[in-house]
């Protein structure tokens, strides 16, 4: 049967969605870039990238979430256009995403038929034993080993995938997305997955399977889509298509992004980590960080990386393990605690985490230090203003003034008063999560400038990031977390990127 | 380096004070006795212990919190204070105070550690001792009032004893605005309160310890609100089961009256201390003029939410005036 599919993939007839030349840009980035997509009926097709390929926003267009600026989408070729999730869902398309979308404190009913209930046509009101019925033979199809009205927040990650493609099914979609599904399920339950993926193709829908997982591609997919840098590099039939030719097009690219350069000498060890383990976050990890040195921290979104760093700054607390600080073992019990003996942490989520939108410049940077700005319990608020004032000129922060409320400064400036709060204190380890996430270009070489500095003024420098270019321009060696674990240890003279990434997927054997 | 846009950000005081002014002057017209000395100087009396109750409440506020005991707390603090007055007629005044405060104290720091440790909302574990403590306040008292003969002189003049002219319950309101200012403009602690309510998760990774935070707030609350019972039951001189029953609601109309928002991180003293006059006014006035009891407190309502939609629409052009900032 596939072959009959491949041979016929050139038959136009049988795509039932195409998309083409599609564009779709936000303020400062293009998300996807006059790109191409075909999926044919009762086929399994894989949709593969890095992270910020552009697949997510791919999926918001097909379903309707984002309106796409150029470009034309054809189904069972009519065009059509897709004003809102609901469009799409009428049309039969369907989407179950990385993260499950449900209200946990509902039955497993009123999740699937959310938004579409059955209702009587008089009174309005809702009939639920029809819909605990249709609920309760949806999951008899999907062999679900729970009931209809069980509430959603007592089921596992796996079981409430199985409703969200309940969900699915019961909009009578045919055509079905799944976006990174067995990314939280252990391979027992993956299996599962695989095989109401397959039933559900045999019975006649259309799929587009997201994964990072190469085991998962070549276990359903036909037929295979790469995308890179928001634009399409190719599609092509999987039989034949070996893993390496596939992590060549996802990174294939030049690096083209601008890093300073640098000259600094790597001092003594200042931060060491042995076998750091919280449950279920990750497992063994040990590494160490020299003075001046950057080390880049990269692999797979929920490898791990964040939750590493947060256990060592003392967000939250390992199971095991030690850090040790300039050779002294250290007991952190919170962030306080590693402020004072010299750890900084730049959070990922500076919006949430870093900042106090509605406050001056010059209070979120005191806030971690505030105890070296009072003297006698009086806050020395003059201090603090020259302090932010120096440290903002240093980095060369945009704001008229240290009054101006941080929310009202664009991504990069806020950035660099985060790095400002780490600044203010006399920190020893600085640990950046993704520190170049939503900033513009310029702000990105302006932080890696900054970056290079510290690391010349004897900072060690822990960097968390998902972009290869990055990676490979800033640090002076790079550690690939897979699974929660340390997958490799890498020297950035030496490194390509094609190393990285087959270190960083799973399923791909190279640990 | 000036600070720019002073005047919008201080518009919200700025505008009340204006309206405490007009409303004054419409109530003087309408009753000469209105801005006499011995009326101000009742006015005052009378706003004291609300304001006492209001500082605890903006902190509380401040946190993202609220605090609906303190009614209850009050009259528990009053009523064992009088008892033991009544019992020992020669225990001092000051003795007295401590008593309450420490009733106060014991009260808050269960209600803080119920919020802080165990995660319970503020509005839940308040509302849990709001009732166990009026219910207290009843089993210690058997029900029965403590009236006025018998208390002694010595513990009746905390409130109405004058200072230099100043009643001492006025002076000890002063007194607490003046530390509370202080704390909260310029301590470390008063800044970690505003963190916590702004934005708690930037709180905790900036390293402040967030619940113990929440811990003292609770606690200084309850210590005002013991304060405030013994002064209560003193200028009163009668304790009773339902003593400021309700209150709460009150001290909170109070709070918000000055532009402490409820959603946690924002507030100003200057603004506590005319919200705080400012209603002090309402209670003490619509009565002079011979408003019907029955109107005066639908006014209340009206001002208490014109004053907040002002606020909205204040920090709404703000936030325009900050955005137009940015274009530098």
């Amino acid at each position: 049967m596939r072959e009959d599919l491949l041979k016929e993939s050139t038959d136009v007839a049988d795509r039932i969605l195409e998309l083409n030349h599609i564009t779709k840009t936000f303020p400062g980035v293009t998300a996807l870039d006059d790109v191409h997509f075909d999926l044919i009926q009762g086929e399994i097709h894989a949709l593969i990238g890095e992270n910020g390929a552009g697949k997510s926003t791919l999926i918001k267009v097909i379903t309707g979430v984002y309106e796409p600026d150029s470009g034309q989408i054809l189904l069972e070729g009519k065009p059509v256009r897709f004003h809102g999730p609901a469009d799409s869902q009428r049309a039969g398309i369907a989407a179950i995403y990385q993260h499950v979308t449900c209200y946990p404190d509902l039955s497993v009913t009123e999740n699937i038929f959310i938004g579409h209930e059955k209702v009587h046509p008089l009174t309005r009101k809702i009939d639920w034993r029809d819909l605990r019925q249709r609920a309760a033979e949806l999951l008899e199809r999907l062999d679900a080993d729970f009931g209809p009205r069980t509430i959603m927040g007592n089921l596992s990650v796996a079981q409430q995938q199985i409703v969200e493609i309940a969900k699915a099914l019961s909009t009578n979609a045919r055509i079905i997305i799944m976006d990174e599904p067995t990314a939280p399920l252990t391979n027992r339950e993956s299996e599962d997955l695989y095989r109401i993926t397959e039933s559900l193709r045999d019975k006649g829908a259309s799929i587009i399977f997201i994964s990072h997982r190469m085991e998962d591609m070549y276990r359903l997919a036909t037929r295979v889509t790469v995308y890179r840098d928001a634009r399409y590099v190719g599609t092509w039939p999987l039989a034949g298509k070996k893993r390496e030719e596939l992590i060549m097009a996802m990174v294939g690219r030049e690096i083209t992004q601008f890093f300073p350069k640098r000259s600094v000498t790597i001092g003594e060890e200042i931060l060491s980590v042995r076998n750091l383990s919280r449950t279920g976050y990750f497992k063994d990890v040990s590494f160490s960080v020299h003075k001046g040195e950057i080390l880049a921290i990269t692999g797979l979104i929920g490898a791990g990386r964040t939750e590493v760093c947060e256990a060592i700054y003392g967000v939250t607390h390992p199971d095991s393990g030690e850090i040790a600080l300039d050779g002294k073992p250290i007991q952190v019990t919170g962030p306080a605690d590693s402020i004072r003996h010299g750890i900084g942490y730049l959070p990922e989520d500076r919006l949430r985490q870093g900042l106090v939108l509605q406050w001056e410049l010059f209070r979120n940077v005191t806030l971690p230090t505030l105890g070296s700005f009072t003297t006698a319990g009086w806050l020395n608020t003059l201090r603090e203003q020259a302090v932010t004032k120096e440290l903002t000129e240093k980095l060369e922060v945009r704001a008229s003034s240290v009054f101006d409320l941080a929310g009202t400064l664009s991504g990069g400036n806020q950035q660099k008063i985060i790095v400002a709060k780490l600044l203010a204190g006399t920190m020893k380890v600085i640990i950046l999560d993704e520190p170049t996430k939503g900033v513009d270009v310029g702000a990105k070489t302006a932080i890696f400038r900054i970056m290079n500095d510290l690391a010349a003024q004897g900072y060690g420098i822990i960097m968390v990031s998902s972009e290869m270019p990055e990676v490979l321009g800033m640090s002076d060696r790079i550690l690939v977390m897979k699974e929660g674990k340390v997958a490799a240890f890498l020297d950035t003279h030496t490194a390509t990127q094609e190393q990285i990434l087959s270190a960083a997927v799973p399923g791909s054997g190279a640990a | 380096m000036k600070r720019a846009a002073t005047f919008s950000e201080n518009f919200r005081e700025l505008g009340l004070l204006v309206f405490i002014v007009i409303l004054c002057a419409a109530f003087q017209i309408r009753n000469h006795n209105f801005l006499t000395l011995s009326n101000i100087r009742d006015l005052l009396a009378d706003t004291a212990i609300l304001g006492i109750l209001s500082v605890g409440m903006m902190m509380v506020l401040l946190t993202a919190g609220i605090d609906l005991s303190i009614g209850a707390t009050l009259a528990l603090a009053g009523m064992v204070s009088a008892l033991t007055v009544f019992a020992i007629p020669t225990i001092s005044p000051a003795l007295s105070l401590l008593e309450g405060i420490a009733i106060g104290v014991a009260a808050g720091a269960l209600i803080g550690l119920l919020i802080s440790r165990f995660n319970v909302l503020p509005i839940i574990a308040t509302l849990g001792f709001m009732n166990i403590l009026r219910g207290i306040t009843y089993v210690v008292s058997g029900g029965a009032w403590v009236s006025s003969y018998q208390m002694s002189d010595g513990f009746k003049s905390l409130a109405s004893g004058t200072v230099l002219g100043v009643r001492g319950l006025v002076l000890i309101a002063v007194v607490i605005f003046v530390i509370f200012a202080y704390f909260i403009n310029h301590t470390r602690t008063g800044r970690q309160i505003y963190a916590v309510g702004s934005n708690a998760a930037a709180a905790d990774i900036s390293g402040i310890p967030r619940r113990r935070i929440i811990l003292l707030v609770y606690v200084i609350m309850g210590a005002l609100a013991g304060l405030a019972g013994v002064l209560w039951v003193a200028k009163f001189a009668s304790a009773q089961g339902d003593t400021a029953t309700g209150y709460e609601l009150s001290v909170i109309a109070a709070t918000v009256l000055g532009g402490v928002s409820i959603s946690g991180g924002s507030g100003k003293v200057s603004g506590l201390i005319l919200g705080t006059i400012l209603l002090g006014i309402l209670n003490n006035a619509l009565p002079l003029i011979n408003v019907s009891p029955f109107w005066q407190q639908a006014i209340q309502g009206v001002v208490i939410l014109a004053a907040v939609l002002t606020n909205v629409i204040v920090k709404r052009n703000n936030q325009r005036i900050a955005l137009r900032r940015r274009a530098i």
